[in-house]
């Protein structure tokens, strides 16, 4: 079970509590949790990754295990930490707007 | 007694104003959309319960929300309880869809090379006058929308970046379509408005486009004289009992058009300034029509600190003040282009929203105005319904 954490936001959008659960089907990457996310939550397509081209939107960042995932391709692997459930996978709006 | 019901879209979420046909005494529901950016909300004209706004933030992109019951409760279109209910139901999510068509080219940037025509946000929606489910969606970069399934889905309209889309330029605002006039004589013909593109008209439903931008002047902006597009139209209006004839506030400039846009005049006449961003026609008179003079473009507050609407009874030229009950001294907000609309009681009631977060009314047409809230964000939009 793979947890997600979403921006306030984002939350409210979705109409969610706390932390997503989800599960992947096939390898764990970072766009197939993207991909889970919105298959799940259809309202939050076009909020993280652009509707046509996936391109993440310039003002989200993912963090994993305190690393920084947010310009790695879609295909880079979850850390195990996420994939097991032990650590959470962070969907961040930067702090920008001053 | 008729109820007054005014929708506001501001910098910080949406708000509902309700009152009764006195107009005295509001009740405020809000914010909708808590700290998103709600640029536009608009009801139905043949379902007036059923109200579309646009949700939007610099961080998250867009959504469409849509009530179905006078914005007491909000879905994004396809996924109220009642969709999903049953196999099969599942949200498609698709409401928040605005993909350009094809190859969408480029359009002129501000350095004069070409740039390619990117969505940022809707600012605008016009339900159709006659199906619930149809509307229209003005967005940025400039381009119109349809969805004719409630919201689920949109579809853009391309033919209107044929109207020699490469010569359009963003404004200091963004290149947006900002005005969405539909004709309710004509259900084949609409107006848009576009800064800093000009105005354009269809006559086959939004197949086609055609500037209408003749006798425009905008010396500063474009040296030629006769440009077709490139004109920075702020606002467009018209009175649903004479839809060939036009009212225009440009970046400087009021117009006329007594032909579609065949031909514009200016009548800015005596106003202090003529530069500002609504205008808007009185709901039982046609000649008569409201602009909020601001002192320029690079001072965005009204002229001597003094707010005031302007008023015209005879379609332009000659303008009187109206400043009964609007701050007269040190007052340095702004009115922006869709935060201006008009009820239709008798005698008419006249609305608009400042960047100050105040939205005033007045009940008799503009001779006397009171502030109905003080303190909400920025507004970005004021609509107005008038319900049975």
């Amino acid at each position: 079970m793979i947890r997600v954490l979403l921006p306030f936001h984002l939350r409210t959008l979705a109409r969610v509590d706390g932390e997503l659960r989800l599960e992947i089907a096939g390898p764990a990457t970072v766009g197939a949790l993207l991909d889970a996310v919105e298959l799940q939550y259809p309202v939050l397509r076009g909020t993280l990754r652009d509707h046509v081209t996936l391109k993440r939107r310039p003002f989200i960042r993912y963090f994993a295990c305190q690393e920084d995932l947010s310009l790695e391709p879609p295909g880079t692997p979850l850390p195990a930490a996420v994939v097991n459930g032990t650590e959470p996978f962070l969907i961040v709006g930067a702090i920008a707007g001053g | 007694m008729s109820t007054i019901r005014v929708l506001a879209g501001t910098k910080k979420g949406a708000f509902i104003l309700t009152a009764d046909g006195r107009r005295q005494d509001w009740q405020i529901s809000g914010p909708h959309f808590a700290g998103w950016e709600v640029y536009h909300l608009k009801g139905s004209a043949a379902d007036p319960n059923r109200i579309y706004a646009s949700q939007t933030s610099g961080w998250f992109g867009q959504i469409i929300q849509r009530s179905d019951d006078g914005g007491l409760t909000w879905n994004t279109p396809g996924s109220s309880p009642e969709e999903l209910q049953g196999p099969g139901g599942f949200p498609k999510g698709e409401s928040n869809k605005f993909a350009y068509e094809g190859a969408a080219g480029t359009h002129q940037w501000y350095d004069g090379t070409q740039h390619p025509w990117e969505f940022k946000r809707v600012w605008h929606v016009e339900p159709s006058l006659t199906d619930p489910d149809t509307a229209f969606a003005g967005v940025e970069d400039a381009a119109i929308f349809k969805t004719t399934d409630g919201g689920r889905t949109w579809r853009g309209l391309p033919g209107l970046r044929q109207a020699k889309g490469n010569l359009w330029a963003p404004g200091a605002g963004g290149m947006a379509v900002h005005t969405i006039l539909l004709d309710p004589k004509n259900p084949q013909r609409m107006y848009v408005a576009i800064s800093a593109a000009g105005a354009f008209r269809t006559e086959d439903g939004g197949q086609t486009w055609r500037p209408i931008n003749r006798g425009l002047k905008s010396l500063y902006e474009l040296p030629d004289p006769d440009a077709e597009v490139g004109h920075c139209v702020h606002r467009i209006a018209l009175h649903p009992s004479r839809p060939d004839v036009l009212f225009m506030q440009k970046h400087w400039d009021v117009l006329r058009s007594d032909d579609a846009g065949g031909q514009w005049t200016e009548v800015s006449g005596n106003l202090p300034s003529d530069f500002g961003f609504p205008i808007d026609v009185h709901f039982h008179e046609p000649e008569t029509i409201y602009v909020v003079p601001i002192k320029s473009d690079s001072e965005h507050y009204p002229p001597e600190g003094k707010l005031r609407v302007y008023r015209s009874k005879t379609g332009g030229h000659e303008w009187e003040a109206l400043g009964n009950g609007l701050p007269q001294r040190d007052c340095y907000v702004n009115v922006l282009r869709d935060a201006m609309a008009v009820d239709s009681l008798e005698p008419c009631g006249i609305y608009f929203g400042t960047t100050g977060g105040q939205i005033y009314c007045s009940p008799d047409g503009g001779d006397h105005w009171q502030a109905i809230v003080r303190d909400l964000p920025g507004i970005l939009s004021v609509e107005v319904q008038t319900l049975p």
